[in-house]
């Protein structure tokens, strides 16, 4: 079971067609594995095991008949709680939607179901995606599988988490702010924002309808781009998805050429407030996309400094709006129906008992930003903000293919650590926003341990709007030299987390 | 229900105060699906099944802008003498009602879809010009069912139901400029505007305009200024409006009502209120007072709409004529004075003699039915012609069956009620109900005999050549024939026994 456990979603896909392996062992051995240690890490909201071994029966069928089946066909995969999947909850990781059954499929799932995906459930998150550590999840944290004291990032912990412990080898995140790129950061996992418009986001609970964007999580460079594949394209359904064809991802996945390609080093993001474990990985890594032919360009981007400022008008302005809907009249926690309170009294009741702290502090900046009388100041100058970070990218884009930093200016920290102080906890997202304001391809991948804590560092690969495909070769350059380096995968070096399958790989 | 307010005489508001109006019409396109999802537009329905995700506004949904709604927008913007934006984006209404799925609604706010226009409207023989702001689309709220209560109004109700099939309509929201100088004619004007809105989109083929239905509504906004005075007094805006005769109701009761407070020198209070079919007065509804902020920002789901040229450019191919030049055409057509036209548009009769022309009948009998009878059942019933109960199609075939004389008129008249009872057409009724005229000499020459036996002095006064007595005899032959004769026929009959 551990090597299946340990596989990388194309190995899997492999010795499925291959019929080495049934996916129906293949899930089996996950869902073993996510009872084994989901004690400790806490990754998953709701386990579909019954769904999950049925759909891989049934992709056992299909293979067994001959038919033909896509390239991860009978993998596991774990999706994030913000994404519908009828007849499983969607919560969102909130108390106001603890009990809702979605009567409809997210494109996102749909995608991955008609791709003969496994979907083994539901990850943990921070409410409505808001939050950097998983900390604001209602139904309590996730625990970082390289250090269970530490957050697993945000606001997609679960999926990263479950990436990192072994019970999934595929997860789909959501990011608005770096919520996939933060938690592949500190778990030492791949993860991809793709451009926005370049995967549907029908059927993702909004949190900030113009920063959103679904994308995948792996272990693997290639395992990403394979699972970008099957989500990514245009979508009727979403009026924001980009009408292109997907750039070839796969190919340059397989790839990892780099030579000639030219890497802007963003300026701005270094120096005061970044871990010295983090900075040297960084500069490594840099080092070592020089060594394999990049031209390497140091490159300023004067306006990013407003970006967290203006994410932080923008993001909870369009979130107050977004999640006005949940009021108990149609669906969700009702608070307070005795029968002779008014609807409007019920509706107050029951926004007061189920949201959270942080989710209530954003809806009252946004709508606070949003009120006549301030909107001309905030948001609108806000939104002014996003053209100068739009203009700043593009101009250095001009002189380069593609832009690097670290991820997040820090490791993993400790549960509890910021949980009081939001502006530390914003700080988190600080490289990862830029890219969501500007509508940015944007990925990161690991590039190894900080000396002083033995924790992951990311690094983030930023590109222009459609040229997504350059993050991967990006990737996987990195990940083919800095393997052989380390000589196995980063992760074999994750902690044992208990549980009968976990002798080590590697 | 409503306090009883004081008002003046309109003759003496109108001496002292000038009347300001401002209308906001909605009118719900007759597109084939939603606004921004593909469910069914359609009216009615078992509640909540013209339903999905979309309109329902659950999580994670996303609305998708319907092309035909921006088309027909485009159309009535156009026919409005509107200037069509190159860029425009909707907006989010943010407010929490529980007939608003998402607590906000998709609309658009300073970027309409079509603005600066104008149009003309008559009334009484002279022209007035109406400015308009705007024409811009959004999206219908549900509608809120209040069970329990004796008025159906949330006062008193038990509970409420949500019925979201309306969820998600396609609306056009048409804004005038205030509408200045038209005095004791304010609520003509406001009328005229509104009927020829409804013709307009009518022809466009856009809406079925139906007041009745709510598929055209009308806010009517009106203030007072003194006569004289250029700034403009506190306004209200009356709603629940539902058909051009509530209009001209609902607007000459507020400047009556608003004139006694003004001559009190009291303040007008800015606010929502509501029409009463039942008694033509207007009671309070919300208070305006605590101005509602409703956070408005450019709709972030849905990427700006950006009607290019040459579209616009092909759509306005596709106007149908102008209204004043339609009617000068057909006035021409039908042979109608300036006086029989304009009484036939503020009737709203000029689609329906139309069409009665178009199936046959001649102008003048078409005219002649629908301004009277029919035109008189209508205001009987207090309903608009057009929903009277008797097609264009029935009308022509009424006058035919008079033409060739198997009724008469007053015949015609006992087919109209038989139809309008749901009896079937003209034709149907005759047969069904024997109402045709005998033409039967043998029994109508038996009823000549006995009229003539009945009176002799009256017959002996025809002998004598006085054939204007004919008609005495004629009237106690139709009176014995119940009507069922032909007048002409037996006037013959008459003359020709008498040897006059």
């Amino acid at each position: 079971m551990s090597d299946i456990v340990h596989s990388s979603a194309a190995e899997l896909a492999a010795r499925i067609a291959d019929r080495e392996v049934t996916s129906v062992e293949v899930t089996q051995a996950h869902l073993d594995r996510i009872a084994a240690v989901e004690p400790a890490v806490h990754a998953f909201l709701h386990v579909d095991s019954e769904r999950a071994l049925a759909k891989a029966a049934e992709v056992d069928a299909k293979i067994g008949n001959g038919e033909s089946v896509g390239p991860l066909a009978g993998v596991p995969l774990a999706l994030k709680d913000v994404l519908t999947y009828s007849g499983a909850p969607t919560t969102c990781g909130s108390r106001i939607l603890q009990d809702w059954v979605p009567p409809y499929d997210a494109t996102v799932t749909k995608r991955l179901l008609a791709a003969d995906i496994v979907i083994l459930g539901k990850t943990n998150m921070d409410e409505f995606a808001m939050g950097s550590s998983t900390e604001n999840s209602a139904f309590g944290p996730t625990h970082n599988p390289w250090d269970l004291d530490r957050i697993p990032g945000g606001s997609g912990g679960g999926s990263s988490a479950s990436l990192a412990a072994f019970e999934a080898p595929l997860a789909i995140g959501t990011d608005t702010g770096g919520s996939i790129r933060q938690p592949a950061a500190v778990t030492g996992t791949v993860g991809v924002k793709p451009t926005y418009g370049g995967t549907s986001r029908y059927g993702l609970v909004a949190l900030a309808s113009s920063l959103d964007q679904p994308g995948p999580c792996a272990r693997t460079v290639l395992d990403a781009a394979l699972l970008h594949e099957v989500i990514a394209g245009y979508d009727p359904a979403d009026s924001t998805s980009i009408n292109a064809p997907v750039p070839p991802i796969v190919q340059a996945a397989r790839s990892g050429d780099i030579s000639g390609m030219r890497i802007g080093v963003v300026k701005e993001f270094a120096g005061e407030g970044y871990a010295p474990g983090v900075e040297h990985r960084f500069a490594e890594a840099v080092e070592l996309l020089a060594g394999l032919g990049a031209e390497i360009v140091a490159v300023s981007c004067p306006n990013f400094r407003y970006a967290m400022p203006a994410y932080y008008l923008i993001l909870p302005s369009e979130a107050s709006s977004n999640l006005a809907k949940f009021d108990a009249m149609r669906y969700g926690l009702r608070v307070g129906d005795d029968g002779v309170a008014s609807a409007e009294e019920v509706m107050a009741a029951t926004r007061e008992a189920g949201f959270g702290a942080e989710v209530k502090r954003r809806i009252m900046i946004g709508t606070y930003a949003l009120s006549s009388g301030y909107y001309d100041a905030y948001y609108g100058q806000a939104q002014k903000v996003r053209t100068l970070i739009i203009n700043d990218f593009a101009r250095a884009y001009e002189q380069v293919d593609v832009l690097v930093s670290p991820t997040t200016p820090t490791t993993a920290f400790k549960i509890g650590e910021k949980v009081d102080d939001p502006l530390a906890m914003y700080l988190n997202d600080l490289c990862t926003i830029p890219s969501n304001l500007a509508g940015n391809a944007s990925a990161s991948f690991p590039v190894g341990l900080a000396p002083e804590d033995g924790l992951p560092v990311g690094l983030q690969v930023i590109a222009p709007p459609l040229a997504d495909d350059r993050l991967y070769r990006v990737g996987a350059a990195l990940e083919r030299v800095l393997t052989e380096q380390w000589g196995g995968p980063l992760l074999s070096r994750v902690p044992d987390l208990g549980g009968p399958e976990l002798e080590v790989v590697a | 229900m409503s306090v009883m307010d004081a008002v003046i005489n309109y003759e003496d508001a109108l001496a002292k105060y000038d009347p300001v109006l401002g209308l906001e019409v909605h009118v719900e396109l007759n597109t084939r699906t939603k606004m921004f999802c593909g469910c069914i537009n359609q009216f009615g329905g078992e509640p909540n099944t013209h339903t999905c995700p979309v309109c329902l506004g659950l999580p994670g949904s996303l609305p998708v802008v319907n092309e035909k709604a921006v088309e027909s927008a485009i159309r009535i913007g156009l026919a409005l003498n509107c200037r069509i934006a190159e860029w425009c984006r909707f907006a989010r209404k943010n407010y929490f009602y529980p007939d608003v799925p998402k607590n906000y609604q998709i609309s658009q706010y300073d970027e309409p879809i079509a603005y600066d226009g104008h149009v003309e409207v008559e009334v009484d023989g002279q022209t007035y010009q109406i400015e308009i702001e705007r024409a811009h689309m959004e999206e219908d709220a549900g509608k809120s069912l209040h069970i329990g209560g004796a008025t159906g109004r949330i006062q008193g109700a038990e509970y409420s139901a949500m019925d979201y099939n309306r969820a998600g309509t396609p609306l056009i929201e048409i804004v005038t400029k205030p509408i200045e100088g038209t005095g004791a004619k304010a609520p003509q004007v406001a009328r005229a505007y509104v009927s020829m809105l409804r013709d307009l989109v009518k022809a466009l083929d856009v809406s079925d305009a139906r007041m009745e239905q709510g598929s055209l509504r009308c806010d009517a906004n009106v203030s007072l200024r003194p006569i004289g005075q250029q700034a403009y007094g506190l306004r209200t805006e009356t709603k629940n409006v539902n058909s051009l005769r509530s209009i001209e109701r609902a607007l000459t009761y507020e400047i009556t009502r608003q004139a006694a407070i003004l001559q009190t020198g009291e303040r007008v209070h800015q606010e929502t209120r509501h029409f009463h079919e039942e008694n033509g007065t207007t009671s309070p509804g919300r208070s305006k007072e605590e101005a509602e902020d409703y956070r408005y920002f450019p709709e972030p789901d849905l990427v700006p709409v950006a009607p290019s040229r040459e579209w616009v450019e092909q759509l306005r191919g596709t106007l149908p004529e102008p209204p004043a030049q339609r009617r000068k055409r057909l006035a021409a057509e039908w042979g109608f004075s300036e006086l029989e036209m304009r009484d036939a548009v503020s009737a709203g009769a000029i689609d329906l003699i139309e069409a009665t022309v178009a199936a046959g009948a001649p102008a003048q009998s078409a005219r002649k039915w629908w301004m009277g009878e029919l035109s008189r059942k209508a205001n009987d019933s207090g309903v608009e012609l057009e929903s009277v109960g008797m097609t264009p199609a029935q009308v022509a075939q009424l006058q035919a069956l008079v033409d060739d004389r198997t009724i008469n008129d007053k015949l015609a008249r006992q087919v109209i009620e038989h139809v309008l009872a749901g009896e079937g057409d003209p034709a149907e009724v005759v047969k069904n109900r024997g109402l045709a005229v005998v033409s039967d000499d043998g029994a109508l020459s038996e009823a000549v005999d006995a009229a003539i036996a009945a009176n002799p002095d009256v017959a002996e006064k025809i002998r004598s050549g006085k054939l204007q007595a004919a008609g005495a005899l004629i009237g106690a032959v139709m009176k014995a024939m119940k009507g069922q004769a032909d007048a002409g026929r037996v006037r013959e009959l008459i003359l020709e026994k008498l040897g006059a």
